[in-house]
């Protein structure tokens, strides 16, 4: 791997403005080119003959949990929370120091209203009462024993990209504006077979969940959706949830917003009407312009952002280089990533990489041979639904500024004639 | 491995592979682990309160009980009367057609039951659950006052508490069942 971009003597056709080139290319080719990571080397020293020190000496011994390499101290989560209260607030996953589509279990995102509780495996129960004939509590122990599917799932707090809203486009490294999101494989209990076993009455509708954290943070679920795909999640990417991430037991909703999959899960009532708790009548509900407010407004609409390159990154002159970027939708599969080079006047279409899941991060790349020209890079999704992201013109003309929540318009890089990249409107 | 014990071995593993989708068509049988859950086991624990006022508990509290709760658990955060600091705002006024509306208590919350849900489970933050139904009814009063929407000195019990009609009541609209 080089940090210059390669240069090819063979003629190659660009399919869109600014210097897109087929999504084919590289596998045809199979071109060296200057990848994400290595965007931001610096020149490489000499070789002459020398041994590399590793070669010379024993290495370390083992170590019962592996740790991230010393020098990739910058691939950690920015913390953003409240000076009066360390416990409350958000931290962001590095999304534009991340390839592929699978987060590692410490750089999930966080929200947590009120710090992350210590909890007792041991003493830790999940109950289950209201509107069905059978009450039951079950012990982690009792849950480890019942049938379990794996997915691979992101979730995203429904105030990801919220910046977007800002008058100004605000300047800071992808992960730290879309970085509400994550993406795991997640193993456990479908919540439809713990719900048959308490019986549900007829007229039951609603599930107010409950974490055992101390904002008690509850919230209602269709049970529609409890009965279609919730899973009571108690493995992370192969390992028990970290405790930032629901230790021992949370919710997972595919596609839903992120404050419905509730962490530290140890109460489920079933209920007839939702309880209007604060987090979906004073928060996660979208003022429109009207004055009117969205509510229940639980799936996460498809999203794609490009990671490399992003601001912060810069590119080492002109030359032959890979976007890469992730894409997402909570109603199903990507079906089509778009990238322009040219301000959206031409696209081009991505290559995704397999798998391509339903609900699930999906990594998309091209080759791009950018000639050294100031330019906008942009990327759009579309969805197995055909729905298809938005302009950011477009999304503030139907929501208004004041929604907050749900923001999904296409994301717009400009790439600077000296190589750095910084965030428009455009 | 002899060929014909490779057989048994696919049939057994069929059932496992899941559909394409990875979802889940009907609820798997489980093992029946779960233990009876009685009343007595949620007392306490059972702290959702509704819209109709289901889940209020005894006890009642009045405003001016409440602004002194306020000045010393609440105030450090919400600031002065509510008007916010580290923590949110609690007093808003402005209409939400404007261009920058709060989005508050007294212009935005649809119900005040959510006000002794959120402040029983969740406030304050260093000692979250420590308050007493009487506190809980008291700070919530004294929110509502605040925001023009009780009387001062008014008590809130479980009957008031829910007959009370928020202005923002209707300001919703449910995106869901029809999103899907």
């Amino acid at each position: 791997m080089t940090d210059q971009p390669n240069n090819i003597s063979e003629p190659e056709e660009a399919i869109a403005g600014g210097g897109l080139l087929d999504r084919r290319v590289f596998l045809q080719k199979s071109l060296g080119v200057a990848a994400g990571g290595g965007l931001l080397l610096g020149s490489l020293p000499t070789l002459a003959g020398e041994i590399p020190s590793g070669m010379k000496v024993p290495g370390r011994p083992f170590s019962n949990y592996g740790e991230p390499s010393p020098h990739e101290k910058e691939a950690v989560r920015w913390i953003s929370a409240n000076s009066m209260a360390p416990g409350n607030g958000i931290s962001w996953t590095p999304l534009h120091r991340l390839e592929g589509t699978i987060t590692p279990s410490g750089l999930h995102f966080e929200r947590h209203h009120n710090g992350v509780p210590s909890i007792d495996p041991d003493q830790h129960q999940l109950l289950i009462h209201g509107l069905c004939r059978n009450p039951l509590r079950f012990s982690l122990n009792d849950l480890l024993r019942y049938p379990m599917v794996s997915r691979i799932l992101f979730v995203e707090c429904g105030g990801n990209s919220n910046a977007g809203w800002h008058d100004e486009p605000i300047q800071t490294p992808a992960g730290y504006f879309h970085g509400l999101a994550s993406c795991s494989e997640w193993t456990g209990v479908p919540l439809s077979t713990l719900l048959d076993e308490v019986g549900l009455l007829p007229e039951a509708r609603w599930l107010i969940a409950e974490g055992a954290d101390g904002a008690a943070m509850n919230i209602s679920i269709p049970l529609e959706k409890a009965l279609d795909d919730t899973l009571v999640a108690l493995y992370q990417n192969g390992e028990r949830i970290r405790p930032e991430n629901g230790y021992p037991m949370r919710l997972i909703l595919p596609g839903w917003e992120a404050v419905l999959n509730v962490k530290w899960l140890h109460r489920l009532q079933v209920a007839r009407e939702p309880v209007m708790a604060r987090n979906e009548t004073a928060k996660y509900t979208e003022l429109q312009p009207s004055g009117k407010a969205h509510q229940f407004s639980f799936i996460m609409e498809a999203k794609s952002i490009i990671t490399h390159p992003s601001p912060g990154h810069q590119l080492k002159g002109p030359g032959l280089y890979q976007i890469s970027g992730l894409a997402w939708s909570g109603r199903g599969r990507v079906s089509k990533v778009e990238v322009s080079a040219d301000g959206g006047k031409s696209w081009a279409e991505a290559a995704l990489t397999d798998p391509i899941l339903p609900k699930a991060f999906t990594r998309f790349r091209l080759p791009w041979r950018w000639d050294g020209s100031a330019l906008t890079l942009k990327s759009r999704v579309t969805d197995e639904t055909g729905y298809r992201q938005p302009e950011r013109s477009q999304l503030i003309a139907e929501r208004g500024k004041q929604g907050y929540f749900h923001y999904n318009a296409i994301v717009t890089w400009a790439v600077s004639t000296d190589g750095s990249l910084s965030h428009v409107y455009a | 491995m002899s060929m014909p014990s490779v057989f048994p071995l696919i049939m057994i593993l069929i059932p496992l592979i899941m559909s394409p989708t990875g979802a889940v068509e009907a609820a798997p049988e489980g093992p029946h682990l779960g233990k009876p859950l009685t009343t007595m086991d949620l007392d306490g624990l059972d702290i959702h309160v509704f819209p109709d006022g289901t889940g209020l508990p005894e006890g009642n509290g009045n405003s001016e009980t409440g602004a002194k709760l306020y000045e010393g658990l609440c105030a450090a955060c919400h600031g002065p009367h509510g008007t916010g600091g580290s923590a949110a705002e609690l007093v808003g006024r402005s209409p939400l057609n404007g261009p920058h509306p709060d989005q508050s208590v007294g212009n935005y919350w649809p119900y005040a039951t959510t006000l002794f849900d959120f402040i029983r489970r969740s406030m304050p933050l260093n000692a979250p659950r420590s308050l007493s139904a009487d506190q809980v009814y008291a700070l919530t009063a004294y929110i509502l006052e605040i925001n023009g929407l009780l009387p001062k000195g008014t008590a809130l019990d479980k009957k008031t508490l829910p007959a009370i009609q928020m202005p923002n009541r209707d300001g919703f609209i449910r995106l869901w069942p029809e999103s899907r």
